[in-house]
């Protein structure tokens, strides 16, 4: 397994003024592989998904995406690395005066010399993975917040990405919505063999996507290892954290 | 690139205020920086450019058009009564075509196009950095910067002066309605003392300093939309301030121009 990882997270501590986010993580995503990040609000977990993406630079450490070193890289390298990476923000971050056609097409339009017919054949095979293929010319204004979500998803995964990056992307929908674009998730990651990092507190999707889950208290990593045994951890906080989120569901 | 981000205080002491107003020159100065870094490289986001200019000439051109026309026309009603004093009601049209073409027609379509598209770009590029389509573009390997930014500010650039020119127009047809209301005057005379008033050195420096208004407006708007924060109240704040900030830098750069203007042409004094 040493040479099938394709992101290694070395030692990085992220701080914003005196208040330390991330204190000294490590971990590294193997390919193919799907990683939870758990932990409660504000413990870190979009910032470490940020500093992956190169949007935020960590104070110390390193991150390794394949052989490329994402803090050291200038911002044309730094833009080659995120061709190959997908990012499903929370709000799924439509272009709102974009029709859900012009979002898919705009990364493609912008990164390859593709006709007008082979980007409509691509834009409507990449809706009907996650169903949307109706929707095609509607306005980001006129979809639900778990069509949004499928859109946003639709567009991350349209450049075919090697790494996708999920940043709670259940948040704010119901159960039943929570389970589909669960899902979606892995059906998706299994179709385009994908690795993917996602953060949540979301037990529902983290039980269908997880491969390993990694929770986070206080910038650190306080457990590593697989989801069934963080959720029977003896941890006290764990425990209290894991009932609290049975009672939600 | 990193742009220095003003924080926003509720009730800000004395230090706050300082180092509120110190960041946010700094922020404005990397911003430009970046501008003219980028404006030269490719792509060049023709369609964008085009695109921009369309919609910002589109939406404030009733609203010029209405100010141009009642410029001139308050203008020569006003100065009749004065000009008639001295006997030298024959001047009104020069009165108003050296007033219109050299300070009023740039200066109030300049502050009409801020008050109009500063604060349009501050919160439509405001709303795109708290949704975090901003960041969307960045992680998709596209330059938001370019794309957003540089692509707006030309557009403001260019677009000013042909409103400024088209106000300039109106108002002296606005003029016109007033001498004919209170002066018995040909429109052929009117339009002959009009041309003849007007140099080419009052035509050229008034409307070249909309160049510089344009950009202000574009800048200013630009920087305030992608540097907010704090949610649709940042937004908010983005789109006032905006306004508030281009106004105050096109009257101060009004002042520097007109005196590098009356140093360049000292004939215009």
């Amino acid at each position: 397994m040493a040479d099938t990882w394709l992101v290694k997270i070395n030692n990085v501590s992220k701080a914003f003024d005196d208040f330390k986010v991330l204190d000294d993580i490590s971990v590294t995503i193997q390919k193919g592989e799907n990683l939870v990040v758990f932990g409660q609000s504000g413990t870190g977990k979009s910032v470490l998904l940020k500093c992956i993406i190169g949007l935020l630079s960590p104070d110390i450490g390193e991150i390794f995406i394949k052989d490329k070193n994402v803090t050291k890289l200038n911002t044309k390298e730094l833009n080659e690395v995120r061709k190959n990476i997908g990012f499903l923000f929370q709000s799924a971050a439509l272009y709102d005066s974009m029709t859900v056609r012009e979002n898919l097409e705009f990364p493609l339009r912008k990164h390859t010399t593709m006709t007008q017919k082979e980007l409509d054949e691509k834009v409507f095979n990449t809706l009907e993975l996650v169903s949307l293929e109706n929707a095609i010319d509607k306005m980001p204004s006129e979809l639900s917040g778990g069509m949004r979500k499928r859109v946003g998803l639709a567009r991350s995964i349209i450049t075919d990405p090697e790494l996708m990056l999920y940043d709670e992307p259940t948040t704010g929908l119901d159960p039943i919505t929570t389970k589909e674009i669960s899902d979606l998730i892995i059906s998706l990651q299994r179709k385009l063999n994908m690795t993917s990092i996602v953060v949540t507190h979301d037990l529902i999707c983290a039980k269908i996507i997880a491969d390993r889950a990694i929770f986070l208290r206080n910038g650190k990593i306080a457990f590593e290892g697989q989801i069934d045994d963080l959720t029977k951890s003896t941890d006290p906080f764990l425990i209290n954290f894991f009932s609290d989120e049975i009672i939600k569901q | 690139m990193r742009i220095p981000r003003q924080k926003y205080f509720h009730r800000p002491n004395l230090t706050q205020t300082f180092v509120a107003f110190f960041t946010t020159i700094s922020g404005i100065t990397v911003f430009n920086y970046e501008f003219f870094k980028q404006v030269f490289l490719p792509p060049y986001e023709f369609a964008q450019i085009k695109k921009h200019m369309d919609e910002l000439g589109v939406k404030t051109l009733p609203i010029v058009s209405i100010t141009g026309f009642i410029i001139g026309l308050v203008l020569a009603m006003q100065s009749y009564p004065v000009l008639q004093r001295f006997g030298a009601t024959d001047f009104l049209p020069n009165t108003v075509a050296l007033s219109v073409v050299r300070e009023l027609g740039p200066v109030i379509t300049a502050l009409i196009f801020a008050g109009r598209v500063s604060s349009g770009i501050g919160a439509e590029l405001g709303s795109m950095r708290v949704t975090e389509q901003i960041d969307a573009m960045e992680v998709s390997a596209i330059n938001p910067f370019k794309y957003l930014v540089v692509t707006r500010v030309i557009a403001t650039t260019m677009i000013l002066p042909i409103l400024t020119i088209y106000v300039i127009i109106l108002a002296m047809f606005g003029g016109f309605l007033a001498v004919i209301i209170t002066e018995n005057m040909s429109f052929e005379y009117y339009k002959n003392a009009v041309v003849g008033a007007v140099q080419f050195g009052d035509f050229i420096p008034g409307v070249a300093k909309t160049f510089v208004f344009g950009y202000i407006v574009g800048i200013v708007g630009a920087f305030k939309g992608y540097t907010a924060d704090g949610g649709t109240a940042g937004v908010g704040r983005a789109s006032t301030t905006s306004v508030v900030l281009a106004s105050l830098l096109i009257l101060i750069f009004d002042m520097i121009l007109v005196k590098v203007t009356l140093v360049l042409w000292p004939t215009l004094g």
